[in-house]
């Protein structure tokens, strides 16, 4: 078969996984998610477990070990149908809580410290980059199947064009959003295909064999009982600690983290994958056997068993069956690395990455795109994890140490084990037992199984690994404390394990968690009671919403944290502005959306940085200290009884200031109209009593007359909107209707707007091509919104070359305009009044306006059915108009 | 004595209006039209009368009154406050801060003639500005 056919199917097939995952992630971006969402894709996700190594290498390890290599598909088997409810849990907890990676899960379980997820993120990534590399592998020895002595293909040089093309493909569709919690659809239905291709590809050749080769069912069992694969014996120690080890590997792996929690669209997909995963599994083991039988039988005794499922059919002259073989290896191969990459670089660019940047530069939270600095770090790690994975790869030269990576893999990442499961169900467990249990069991697997992998002398003496260090025959790494003559992977697991957990326990019970520990802490056990939630963790504090809204937009992007903000403030019963108050439920709220972008540590140092320091105050601290678990968990709803009648009595007490106000603003808005009237009139008096006694010189009297006739307008134009804004306010306003074209109505404004100052050059920033739309409502009336905007920034935008930038855009049926200028904007403790009628801000008290033109734009606005606000943290003073486009008049009565 | 008069008003028009009637009767008259900083001015100037806006940009009309009051410079000084409010309540915090006489807007030009001359005058003859009652 042609070598070059190969590598061309071989781009065709990346190349359809680039279409198919940039289709899939525009479906999203559209919001039609459909089958995108369904438990099938979901299950033939978590097929990502099945790499290279169990495609390729379970029929090696069967011809090697018999039927040992079914061990590494019970393990998970038993998880999905036994222990469903612990992944349940897990599942629920990272939905909950925004959980991004492992590492974040035990970060946030142990009082979200950042220490904790550093460590998680560096044994990962020490325990799976061996494991990419191993895959790197596969993919160069299935190519160098293929190729023939003449072609002379260069091993290296195929690992490097795997690896960049790998990483390019995961830049790409694993940073498109920065939200971890958005997920990576396209990414997840690539690997959903690449699964049925790998199943589809094994089945064939297990099908080939069986009914091609070996004459069907009978014959073949009949081959298997002649084979020496029949001979082989079970050793129950070992059967039960390879079982063990990948169902704890299946919970522990981060990519099996990424897709089966990270990625997960909906906890009831579980169900589905409990008995379908296992059902994978099955199909994908079914064949092993035979397919390693026939192998044996079949070709000569020098071939790799590791590469049967692509020799065997290349052997009996099947190209096309080999071919598909290989693209099943190939899938396997790349959809693990792939996940794997982003599993990891999401760790470290969230948990030593953005971090260290941020302790740089602290001032940073609030003041640099955030936004850009995470992406930028998540690519950076995609490529370092990627460059690690070659690296790792090319010093191992390809030897046999890469055979057994995947259950030394298995065994690092099962380290993870007792923090997690311990964290999720054992209250007591402590941060400080944690990083013991963690670094202890690291520790042990590293000195014991996987720097012994690398052989003698390579990074372990000979000496050392016969006699121990220093002679120390106990500290011998395969065989620690005198225990001998054991597997040496069983050793390793046993030893690494039993320490950790022992030295996770006993630190746990030994230490105190500190407040916020033991708030994630029930919060994490307690996942399902729905009733306490989240507890409580940030005091009212110092925060500045428009501090918060200014960091939530580097993070989440303008738009979204503005929707976010809109909402809680509408929640919160705002109808003036868009700012809502800095209530500890919304911080939280906050800080789990940050949690997603950023990771939990992360977002609990920023926004701490902005509440004032201290996550939970002195007086929380104090309480929590003196009383158990349990009696907070009672006060807790002691709180939650006393705050709703807290919020009562406060609606209660709400009304009644209302009221109090309102007669207060009654009398204070006589006073203004007695002044705004008498101002004009004084004016108008003493010229007239002048111009009345006569004897002045001709230019007096005309000068005299004309301001007469100037404050004669004045006391016009105030009347006209007061008369205005009485009819408005009074809902008697008879509107007409039309179906106008915007731009229109925006031109209009501005010409009409240029009577004001009409010295001042002001640049406008428009979307013509957007603004080109029909509104249904009253042209005349939104145009006079628009002139009071456009004036009010013509007259009151000190900047020396003022600009007004008017943005708009559609959502839900609804049009939302910006009107922003460059100015200096609205001082903050001005923002809430500006509405109100008579508002003048102190500095612009020598305008002639009456402080009437927000006023009656709010009421325009409102009839119209729709709203006005402040927008703050634009720089300039900016409005929001949010109006339908079809504008109702049987509905625009419950406005009114 | 000067025959200065400081006035302090924002409204230019009225300003324009009180400065022609009152030069014309022969006052010098000095016009600010802010409240920042006027009671410093009324210090340094030392007028016969000041006449005072109540509502202001930078400092209320009763801010500088009250920061007059508590300089032994200005204490005595002979003040008008010009209210557009006729709202009794305005009218008592004036009369606390210690104004001497008011004027409602609109006003007759021939009202705060005379108030100017009556108040200069009875500074002249050394009569306290206390000792006239407040008439509006």
């Amino acid at each position: 078969m042609p070598f070059n056919l190969l590598v061309l199917a071989c781009l065709a097939y990346v190349v359809f996984l680039f279409c198919v995952a940039f289709w899939v992630e525009r479906r999203a971006y559209a919001g039609r998610f459909g089958w995108l969402r369904s438990p099938l894709v979901y299950t033939l996700s978590l097929s990502i477990y099945c790499t290279a190594w169990t495609f390729y290498g379970a029929v090696g390890y069967a011809a090697r070990s018999g039927m040992e290599f079914l061990t590494i598909y019970l393990g998970p088997t038993l998880v999905f149908i036994g222990w469903w409810w612990v992944l349940r849990k897990l599942v629920r907890i990272g939905r909950k809580h925004r959980v991004t990676s492992i590492a974040d899960l035990i970060s946030s379980r142990f009082g979200k410290s950042n220490a904790l997820g550093v460590v998680v993120t560096l044994m990962a990534v020490v325990a799976t980059t061996p494991y990419i590399a191993l895959q790197l592998q596969s993919v160069v020895l299935s190519f160098g199947v293929f190729s023939n002595a003449a072609d002379s293909l260069d091993a290296g040089q195929t690992a490097i064009w795997v690896a960049g093309g790998l990483a390019v493909f995961t830049i790409i569709f694993g940073t498109r959003n920065l939200d971890a919690q958005e997920q990576h659809h396209g990414i997840v239905t690539a690997i959903a295909v690449e699964a049925v291709v790998k199943l589809v590809a094994l089945l064939a050749v297990g099908i080939f064999v069986v009914w091609g080769l070996a004459g069907g069912v009978g014959a073949m069992l009949d081959r298997i009982d002649a084979s020496e694969l029949s001979a082989w014996t079970m050793q129950p120690g070992r059967w039960t600690g390879l079982i063990f080890l990948s169902a704890a590997a299946v919970i522990c792996l981060p990519r099996m983290f990424q897709v089966m929690v990270v990625e997960n669209a909906d906890e009831g997909h579980l169900a589905t994958a409990s008995w379908a995963f296992p059902a994978y599994v099955l199909a994908m083991s079914l064949f092993i056997v035979p397919i390693a039988v026939i192998g044996l039988e079949r070709l000569p005794d020098h071939a790799n068993p590791d590469m049967f499922v692509l020799t065997l059919p290349l052997h009996e002259g099947q190209n096309a069956l080999a071919m598909l073989a290989f693209l099943g290896g190939f899938s396997s191969a790349t959809s693990m690395v792939i996940i794997e990459a982003i599993a990891l670089s999401t760790m470290v660019s969230n948990h030593i990455l953005v971090p260290g940047w941020l302790r740089l530069r602290p001032q940073a939270a609030v003041a640099d795109d955030l936004r850009g600095v995470v992406l930028n770090a998540r690519r950076l790690s995609i490529a370092a994890v990627m460059a690690m994975g070659y690296g790792y790869y090319q010093l191992s030269g390809g030897s046999a140490a890469l055979a057994s990576i995947g259950l030394i893999a298995f065994a690092g990442v099962a380290q993870f084990l007792p923090a997690m499961v311990g964290g999720i169900f054992w209250r007591g467990a402590t941060k400080a037992g944690a990083m013991a249990g963690l670094l202890i069991g690291f520790v042990t697997w590293a000195y014991a199984l996987f720097l012994p992998s690398f052989g003698p002398d390579a990074v372990l003496s000979a000496s050392l690994l016969a006699e121990g260090p220093w002679g120390v025959t106990w500290l011998r790494p395969q065989a620690l404390f005198g225990v001998a003559g054991m597997d040496p992977l069983i050793h390793a697991i046993f030893w690494s394990l039993m320490l950790n957990g022992t030295a996770f326990f006993v630190i746990s019970v030994l230490t105190f968690p500190s407040p916020v520990e033991r708030l994630q802490g029930a919060a994490f056990v307690n996942v399902f009671d729905e009733g306490s939630g989240a507890p409580r963790r940030w005091s009212r504090g110092e925060a500045e919403p428009e501090e918060l809204l200014v960091m939530a937009q580097r993070i989440l992007g303008d738009e979204e944290a503005q929707v976010l903000f809109e909402s809680e403030a509408r929640g919160q019963g705002k109808t003036q502005s868009l700012l809502p108050d800095p209530t500890p439920e919304f911080i939280s709220t906050l800080e789990q959306r940050l949690a997603g972008s950023v990771g939990a540590a992360t977002a609990h140092a920023m926004i701490s940085q902005l509440v004032g320091g201290a996550a939970v105050s002195v007086g929380d601290l104090m309480a929590l200290a003196s009383e158990s678990a349990e009696r907070a968990e009672h006060s807790a709803q002691l709180e939650a009884q006393r705050a709703e009648l807290a919020r009562t009595a406060g609606a209660l007490r709400e009304v009644n200031e209302k009221l109090t106000r309102l007669s207060v603003q009654k009398d204070a808005f006589l006073s203004q109209i007695s002044h705004e009237l008498r101002t004009p009139m004084t004016s108008i008096r003493a010229f007239s009593e002048i111009l009345a006694e006569g004897d002045l010189p001709p230019e007096m009297v005309a000068r005299n007359g004309r301001i007469i006739h100037e404050e004669t307008k004045r006391l016009t134009r105030l009347l006209d909107d007061l008369l205005d804004l009485s009819v408005l306010e009074n809902g008697k306003v008879t509107l007409s209707l039309t179906l106008s074209n915007l731009r229109d109505m925006i031109d209009r404004a501005i010409q009409a707007s240029e009577q004001v100052k009409p010295e001042r050059e002001v640049v406008f920033r428009r979307d013509l091509m957007r603004e080109n739309i029909f509104l249904r409502t009253d042209a005349d009336r939104l145009t006079q919104v628009f002139i009071n905007l456009i004036s009010n920034a013509r007259k009151y935008c000190e900047a020396e070359f003022p600009e007004i930038r008017i943005n708009l855009r559609m959502r839900g049926g609804r049009v939302i305009i910006d009107v922003i200028d460059n100015g200096r904007g609205i001082p903050k403790d001005a923002q809430s009044t500006i509405f109100e009628k008579f508002t003048r801000l102190p500095e612009e008290g020598r305008a002639k306006g009456a402080g009437l033109g927000l006023a009656i734009c709010r009421e325009i606005t409102e009839n119209l059915g729709g709203t006005i606000a402040y927008l703050p943290g634009q720089g300039g003073a900016a409005f929001r108009l949010i109006l339908p486009l079809r504008l109702d008049l049987g509905a625009q009565g419950q406005g009114g | 004595m000067g025959r200065e008069v400081l006035l302090i008003e924002d409204e230019e028009n009225i300003a324009e209006a009180i400065r022609f009637i009152l030069t014309r009767d022969g006052w010098q008259v000095v016009h600010l039209a802010e409240g920042r900083g006027a009671a410093r001015r009324a210090a340094e100037l030392m007028p016969a009368v000041v006449i005072l806006d109540t509502m202001l940009p930078g400092a209320s009309g009763l801010e500088i009154l009250a920061e007059m009051r508590s300089n032994l410079l200005t204490a005595h000084l002979p003040v008008v406050m010009l209210t557009a409010k006729s709202q009794p309540r305005d009218r008592e915090a004036a009369e606390r801060a210690g104004a001497d006489r008011f004027l409602a807007k609109p006003f007759a030009n021939a009202d705060i003639l005379a108030v100017v001359r009556e108040l200069a005058a009875g500074r002249k003859t050394g009569l306290g500005p206390s000792g006239g009652a407040a008439v509006a």
